[in-house]
């Protein structure tokens, strides 16, 4: 793949719910295109179809019409299994409401996704500790989700994102259910994953959190308003090139 | 390589199962308990009813299956002229020696017939009295009955022949006859004859009543056998019954007749030729014909059904346990929801998610299994303990339910977890 390619590229795409004789268009035609390690949120007033946009992109969801191509790839068509095996092999899952599974320890929500790829015990045990520490909490290896702070709970989220080194990073405001100190904290994180060059998609309401990516969508009743390249603004502690 | 991978994946299925249902201890215990129910009762009750059925077989078959057994009667209609109160009206029924030689003589595959007559007299041993059949036969009964002598010896041809006042006593009359010393060559009387005990008789279970028949007499636990010459000789044919006031006399020959046939396969015909045979000679049904291999298969018979019936039961209370699983499985899957949500969005298959929630199911079921394996061997055991009744568990049987246990846990559990799967992981994210 060269490196100008892009990782993903939405074309033409439409979804359409229909709840009885109503239908309700939530994307009406977006395309768009995402370069390697570009820091992307997506903006736009309720209602306007960030989630829906975001639940395609993650391959939970497919669209009604139009094409994904996901690194050069076009997903749009595939069976569920092979959806499944995307989602866990290239993408990764940040949610509002962290989403840990909750009878799971901490490093056992982590090992989530390599479970389901069939990486063995050992390895998986291995690498979900590694990265744990890397999101500094390799002292709550055995706590449950009901004993971390928010934050806590987020960074194992981002943790089981990264575990199975993926393509894509998707998150759904991910400092939505946050106070500002731990919603910093996670957004230094994201900076810091996007100094190491990885990709990242996020929907978020604050403005101060769009101005850290390098770019910003804007979406109005399920259409692409704007697309600004902007300077990084925030703390960037390795900083870009 | 691949097989042990899988093995590991199924390990972790497991693990995170107990993990599951540990999270809800109560209720999982709750409803496994339906099918530990189940199969308990199953195996229990299997138990039960097959050692019940091998006693009655046993019995039947101490019978011998090889012989059919005449009894003689006493016809309902004499019955009743005698119960009248006809003072000395000498009654005369039943089987007598010229049955004996025309079905000897007439019926071909009859190889053996034992004759025996039955008087019930006061047996003594000095001051000490017990209430007994005493039962004149031949010499070859213990081994065309399957009745053995315990303890020294039957008497012989010659002591039959002899007359000889020997006498072989049940060893349930042990107790009340001979309490402190062993009754070997000891002498006990009836009325005024004293017979010398030469043997003791294995203790067996009540003889088998055909049904209609012999409703008259019950016979007595105690039995001493005395050679049947000494017994024709005693008593002579006529029997002397005083009751209340009233006498009865009665004048049988023979009470009991055994006859053996050559082969099982023809046991039936013989025995439907001696019935037309002795429906000729005698003008009223005073007798009856036991035929023992006729009634182990009806209890064969009767066992299959109760087979059945049980089978029935079990089916239908594994199908509650069953439902009662479903049941909680469907609770689960939809409070679970938010977690099938996460685990499709983190690349979880439908297999997946219906592997997990086949594999709670199936370790519920399971369990309850095991649970009820253990209730099941455990109450006959109890059973044959305190109530003393005979049980057997064939080992089939903890084998067979266990195995229906699980195969409920899969069938009730395929729906809840094809419901889990089939969720649409978006929908499932939303749940709250
Ligand atoms: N499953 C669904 N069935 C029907 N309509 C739906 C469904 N999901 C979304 N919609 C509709 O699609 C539109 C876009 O929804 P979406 O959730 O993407 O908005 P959003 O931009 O994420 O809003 P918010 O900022 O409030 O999260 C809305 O009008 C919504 O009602
Ligand atoms: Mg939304």
């Amino acid at each position: 793949m060269p490196p100008s390619a892009p990782i993903l590229k939405l074309d033409e795409v439409r979804k359409t719910y229909r709840m009885g004789p109503v239908t309700v268009e939530a994307l009406r035609g977006l395309s768009l295109e995402v370069e390697a390690g570009e820091y992307v949120s997506i903006m736009g007033p309720s209602g306007c179809g960030k989630s829906t946009l975001l639940n395609l992109l993650g391959c939970l969801d497919r669209p009604s019409s139009g094409r994904y191509l996901l690194g050069g790839e076009d997903i749009s068509n595939l069976e569920d299994d092979a959806l499944s095996l995307v989602r866990s092999q290239r993408l990764g899952f940040i949610f509002q409401s962290y989403n840990l599974i909750q009878q799971l320890t901490v490093v056992e929500n982590i090992e989530v996704p390599l479970y389901y790829q069939g990486v063995s015990e050992e390895e998986s045990r291995a690498k979900a500790e590694r990265i744990a520490s890397m999101v500094g909490l390799e002292h709550r290896l055995e706590h449950k989700p009901f004993e971390l702070s928010g934050g806590q709970q987020q960074r194992v989220a981002i943790a089981r994102a990264l575990v199975n080194d993926p393509l894509l990073i998707l998150a759904d405001e991910p400092t939505g259910n946050l106070d500002s100190s731990s919603g910093e904290e996670i957004l230094r994180m994201f900076d810091r994953l996007h100094a190491e060059g990885r990709t990242l998609v996020l929907v978020t309401h604050d403005p101060g959190v769009s101005q850290r990516g390098g770019r910003t969508i804007r979406l109005r009743d399920g259409r692409v308003e704007s697309d600004l390249r902007h300077p990084k603004s925030g703390s960037t502690p390795g900083g870009s090139p | 390589m691949r097989f042990g991978m899988r093995l590991s994946r199924l390990r972790r299925t497991v693990r995170l199962g107990v993990k599951s249902l540990w999270l809800h201890r109560l209720r999982s215990l709750l409803t496994a308990l339906g099918i530990v129910f189940g199969v308990c009762s199953v195996i229990a009750m299997l138990a039960i009813g097959e050692g019940a059925s091998f006693e009655a077989q046993e019995q039947i078959k101490n019978l011998g299956s090889q012989n059919i057994i005449l009894r003689s009667i006493k016809p309902p209609e004499q019955q009743k002229v005698s119960d009248r109160g006809s003072q000395s009206f000498a009654l005369q029924y039943g089987l007598g020696y010229a049955d004996l030689r025309r079905i000897r003589e007439t019926i071909p595959g009859v190889t053996l017939v034992l004759p025996a007559r039955v008087m019930r007299e006061y047996v003594w041993n000095i001051s000490r009295r017990i209430d007994t059949e005493i039962v004149g036969t031949v010499s070859w009964y213990p081994e065309m009955r399957n009745h053995h002598v315990a303890e020294g010896r039957f008497f012989t041809e010659a002591e039959m022949e002899s007359r000889a006042n020997v006498c072989v006593i049940g060893r349930e009359m042990i107790p009340g006859l001979f309490p402190l010393e062993s009754p070997l060559g000891r002498h006990v009387r009836v009325g005024s004859d004293y017979y010398q005990v030469i043997g003791v008789m294995e203790p067996r279970g009540e003889p088998i009543a055909p049904e209609g028949g012999s409703q008259a007499r019950k016979p007595s636990q105690n039995r001493m056998y005395i050679p049947l010459e000494t017994a024709k000789t005693r008593y002579g044919e006529l029997l002397v019954k005083r009751r209340s006031g009233s006498i009865e006399a009665e004048r049988v020959q023979l009470h009991e007749l055994t006859i053996q046939v050559a082969s099982l396969e023809r046991v039936r015909p013989v025995s439907e030729a001696i019935q037309a045979l002795l429906e000729q000679s005698h003008k009223k049904k005073d007798y009856e014909v036991v035929v023992p291999l006729e009634l182990l298969k009806r209890a064969e018979r009767t066992k299959q059904i109760f087979s059945i019936v049980l089978g029935s039961i079990a089916a239908i209370s594994l199908l509650v346990g069953g439902i009662g699983i479903m049941n909680i499985m469907l609770a689960s899957v939809t409070e679970r929801t938010r977690e099938i949500g996460i685990r499709r969005a983190l690349g979880a298959r439908r297999r997946d998610i219906i592997l997990q929630f086949l594999t709670e199911t199936v370790m519920l079921s399971g369990a309850g299994g095991i649970l009820g394996v253990l209730g099941g061997v455990l109450i006959p055991f109890l059973v044959s303990r305190f109530a003393g009744m005979k049980t057997i568990i064939v080992f089939w049987s903890p084998v067979l339910a266990f195995t229906i246990s699980a195969l409920v846990g899969v069938i009730f559990g395929l729906y809840p977890a094809m419901r889990a799967a089939r969720m649409d992981p978006v929908e499932a994210l939303r749940h709250e």
